[in-house]
């Protein structure tokens, strides 16, 4: 055991954690910040994604000794300064984008890398974007309106019958 | 236009702030005072006897405090089944226990053996590896036709074979329909799959089991739908414990679709080890342990048969289907394949003899039980897909040949030969508004396109119908359910006018908190925001029997709403008392109790103030306070329906499918939250193509799960599915209950596999592969093609 100390959310944070720990499991246990989830154990499903120095990255798949110093963004960290919702985070609600919640926090990290890099992505690239997200609850329909409302697009006509 | 939080409105989720801040609570965010960690040591063969099991070296191991094997349960009962199926010679299923630990045998891969407890999660996996299992591997039986074999290796020796029962239904029928079918003009019949699923919710299970000796109290927080029914099913049939000495938590849980409505026993060891140790104990599954250890869904093969006669009129029916229940009887288990399967075979249509048999096989794999629709997916596949097939066998139009055999609007209430009782529904109506809503006109220009560009593009239709709101509970119990179906709401007012509403239905994606309070506020006439809904604390809300089946509102929703009138009808009292008028003139509107025809009124929290601060009340004549119970109990099922359309594409050099469309035209009855109830379909929708296209949980001829992690078993992601077309205007509201609500949980779900499949054949036809009548599911691209080239 070790102690490893990251600034996370803007705040320098310490924790002790074994060689073997995942920047998951040091996030969860090791600083109490459980909005980030763990959905498997083959970094398929994309729950746990942070943003380490600005990049999205499945923190169950990095290792909380090998990210000692960085910069850790996670989704408590996601909020405007007054503790309201970000324009993305905003969008989520006003288009329905999550059910139980539980693939969210990690939909909203990967989303907000994309709209960093790409600020008016396409369909087809915000679908692609998020292959490494799972959600059972939405069928993507509403995550992938709401990433679109977010980067400013009209979504008026998602999903409506053709004329 | 509905008043926005109130009944019809899409009013947003007040969940979603803290689920996107990182602020939900989830069950494996949960850590006690001094918790130990639980580590399951599991079978990695299907069947075996277990000759040894050796845990000193690992006991000793760092950080260890216990580990825990089957003979520690040899005084507890097992985990129960809740359903007793009689066969069709009238004799019960036959049920084997089901242990919380191998009692001796392990009959899956993933069964418990032993249970290694210790102060870190680390310090039980290591210990695990050290604990020395000498396991007989034994045969195993995976496959259903197999398994009924007469020499086939038992799963249980206790039982005379590996047939749970063998079910006919309706079994007076039986020689009937088969007379229908010797004087049929025409018979078709199909033969196919459905493939075993699994549902996997994105959140993993989690136990988190606590004793506290101060008040000789158990607590058990747990991913469930249903605290109220684990906590009835472990405390009264495995560990006995009465209620007043557990508490069941099932705080936000991230989805289930059915898998964590069930008694698992993870949920069972981590209560009795927190009892036995005076410590909490942790359990949290990994998504490998997941597709192990959660309940699997489908797996039925099935021969379906359809007689028509001379105009193409449905004559009878006739299925034959394997159930595979896995090692155990999972808690619904039983109930799938027989009463949620055989009463919805007449689907959408008049068909007046129908027989159906099934056999539930018991196999060395993970047990199977309800997943999103549970038996009525299943009805769903076989009837569309087989009509489909009529269709093209006789030369027809498939959209004609279902709208000339559909119950037809006048005919509601409609009994089917099925036993249930169809309330409303209007077919000819969603089938019209579906082929609008798909632009059905413009098929033919679109596929022609597509051919331009070298892809085979067809359409797929279908219609379906679903029980929902379960369920009548006298009814239920005469089919073999051990328990009551109804449902209950607390309204508790406070002495301001805010409202705390407990209810038994659980959220678990739903929105409830949003919903539920949607009603309260619209039947009261108060803000919404003035209302919290409170659940999944058996400490703190009335019995219920929690959310599946498209219930809560339906059932949850009805008691929510007799125990608002309960409020209303006694707040009415308490402002004729201030009002000084007679309680038949008041009025309650937008919040306010007035006297009829006059000026005089009092506001909800003038008479919430009074009820609880009771100067000036008719003490003599009413007790002060203003809190009410209601219990519901459905006098029907209730029957959404719907029709889809799903449009693909077909790449003729690969095989590959691309879901190009999907419309759908719902009939939910009343909706209280639009935004919600288009959610549920798209989520539905999603989950049905993944069955269709992508998810198949395979074993080996041993017994090993190779579909076991999200790399080998494909969940449907974003970049699969396309936008969808949802609409839900062709309401015939619910008859029976007050809301006139049906629910919109499963109907994705049960409607898109046909659809799917329907247009991949369309596609293959209208390309000439005239000769593909089907293609089991998933339809994966080297099926597609083999398919095709081979005749």
């Amino acid at each position: 055991m070790a102690k490893v100390t990251m600034t996370v959310n803007g705040r320098a944070m310490s924790a002790e954690a074994e060689g073997r720990t995942l920047l998951s499991d040091f996030l969860r246990q090791g600083l109490g910040l459980t909005g980030t989830h763990v959905g498997c154990d083959t970094s398929q499903c994309g729950a746990c994604t942070v943003h380490v120095d600005g990049l999205a990255v499945k923190s169950c798949s990095v290792l909380a000794m090998d990210v000692a110093g960085a910069n850790v963004t996670t989704i408590e960290g996601m909020a405007n300064a007054d503790g309201s919702l970000s324009t993305l985070q905003q969008a989520f609600q006003d288009h329905h984008g999550l059910q139980c919640g539980f693939c969210t926090p990690g939909m909203v990290m990967s989303a907000a890398a994309l709209l960093a890099d790409t600020p008016k992505p396409t369909e087809a690239e915000v679908r692609h974007h998020l292959e490494g997200n799972i959600c059972r609850c939405t069928g993507y329909h509403n995550i992938v309106k709401a990433v679109l409302a977010a980067s400013g697009q009209d979504v008026g006509k998602v999903g409506i019958a053709a004329e | 236009m509905p008043k926005d939080g109130g009944i019809g409105a899409s009013t947003k989720r007040r969940e979603d702030v803290r689920f996107l801040t990182g602020n939900g609570r989830y069950t494996d965010d949960i850590n006690l005072r001094g918790q130990l960690h639980a580590h399951f040591l599991r079978s990695e063969v299907a069947h075996g006897r277990i000759r040894g099991l050796d845990t000193a070296a690992a006991a000793a191991m760092p950080g260890v405090v216990r580990i825990f094997t089957g003979a520690d349960f040899a005084a507890i009962g097992g985990l129960p089944c809740g359903w007793q199926v009689t066969d069709r010679f009238g004799q019960p299923m036959q049920e084997p226990k089901h242990p919380v630990l191998a009692d001796g045998k392990v009959r899956h891969v993933g069964d418990p053996i032993a249970v290694v407890v210790a102060e870190t999660l680390e310090q039980a996996r290591d210990a695990a590896e050290a604990i020395v299992v000498d396991i007989e591997e034994l045969p195993a039986v995976i496959d259903m036709k197999a398994a009924l074999a007469p020499d086939a290796p038992k799963v249980h020796e206790d039982l005379t074979s590996n047939l749970c029962y063998d079910w006919g239904f309706v079994e007076e029928n039986r020689e009937a329909v088969a007379e229908a079918f010797r004087k049929a003009d025409h018979v078709v019949s199909l033969d196919l799959v459905n493939n075993r699923l699994v549902a996997n919710p994105m959140e993993p299970r989690v136990a988190v089991g606590d004793y506290d000796p101060w008040n000789d109290m158990s607590t058990l927080y747990t991913t469930s739908q249903n605290p109220h029914v684990i906590r009835l099913l472990m405390g009264a049939f495995v560990l006995g414990i009465p209620e007043h000495r557990l508490r069941v938590v099932a705080p936000d849980v991230g989805g289930g679709f059915g898998s964590k409505i069930f008694h698992y026993a993870e949920e069972a060891f981590c209560t009795f080890a927190a009892r036995a140790l005076k410590r909490p104990v942790k359990w949290t599954s990994t998504r490998s342990e997941a597709f192990i250890t959660d309940a699997h869904g489908r797996d039925h093969v099935t021969r379906i048969e359809l007689a028509l006669d001379k105009d193409h009129n449905f004559t009878a029916l006739r299925t034959e289907t394997l159930a595979n229940m896995g090692a155990y009887l999972s808690t619904f288990s039983s109930s799938v394949p027989t009463w949620l399967h055989g009463t919805l075979m007449a689907g959408n249509y008049s068909t007046p003899l129908i027989y159906v048999n099934v056999k539930a096989v018991f196999t060395n794999t993970v047990p199977v039980d309800a997943y999103r629709g549970a038996g009525r997916p299943e009805a769903t596949f076989q009837l569309e897909r087989l009509i489909d097939k009529a269709a093209r066998q006789l030369g027809v139009d498939p959209i004609e040949l279902r709208r000339k055999n559909f119950i037809q609007p006048d005919q509601f209430p409609y009994q089917t030969p099925v036993a249930v009782v169809y309330d409303t529904g209007n077919y000819q109506a969603t089938m019209d508004k579906l082929l609008q809503v798909a632009d059905y006109s413009g098929l033919e220009a679109r596929v022609a396109e597509a051919k331009k560009r070298g892809k085979l593009r067809g359409f797929g239709i279908i219609h379906y119908i679903e029980a929902c709101g379960i369920a009548p509970s006298n009814l239920v119990g005469q089919l073999g359910a051990r328990a009551g179906l109804y449902e209950s709401a607390t309204v508790r007012v406070n002495a301001t006018g805010s409202i705390s509403v407990f209810t038994g239905s659980h959220s678990h994606g739903q929105g409830h908190e949003t919903t539920f309070a949607q009603v309260v506020a619209e039947m009261i006439g108060i803000d919404a925001g003035q209302v919290e809904i409170v659940h999944g604390d058996t400490q703190n809300t009335p019995m219920g029997m929690g959310t599946y089946g498209s219930r809560s509102l339906a059932v949850g929703g009805s008691a929510l709403v007799k125990a608002t009138n309960k409020i209303i009808n006694k707040a009415k009292k308490i402002a004729a008392h201030l009002l000084e008028a007679s309680e038949d003139d008041i009025e309650l509107k937008d919040g306010k109790f007035s006297v009829a025809g006059t000026d005089k009124s009092v506001d909800w929290a003038g008479v919430t103030l009074a009820a609880y601060v009771p100067h000036n009340y008719p003490l003599e004549s009413m007790e002060p306070g203003l809190e009410e119970t209601a219990f519901y109990d459905p006098s029907n099922f209730t029957y959404p329906s719907g029709a889809y359309g799903c449009e693909v594409e077909v790449d003729p050099d690969t095989g590959k499918v691309e879901v190009v469309s999907f419309a759908a035209a719902d009939d939910f009855g009343n909706i209280v939250n639009p935004m919600i109830v288009e959610g549920q379909v798209h989520g539905g929708l999603a989950q049905g193509i993944g069955q269709a296209l992508l998810e198949n949980c395979v074993y080996d001829e041993n017994g090993q799960l190779l579909s076991g992690s999200f790399m080998d078993y494909a969940m449907p992601r974003a970049d699969d599915v396309p936008f969808y077309r949802v609409d839900h205007s062709c309401n015939t509201p619910c008859t029976h209950n007050p809301l006139g609500v049906k629910g919109c949980g499963e109907a994705g779900a049960i409607g898109s596999p046909p659809a799917v499949v329907n247009a991949v054949i369309d596609a293959l036809h209208r390309g000439g592969y005239t000769h593909v009548s089907h293609i089991d599911m998933p339809v994966s691209p080297a099926r597609v093609w083999a398919a095709m080239h081979t005749k």
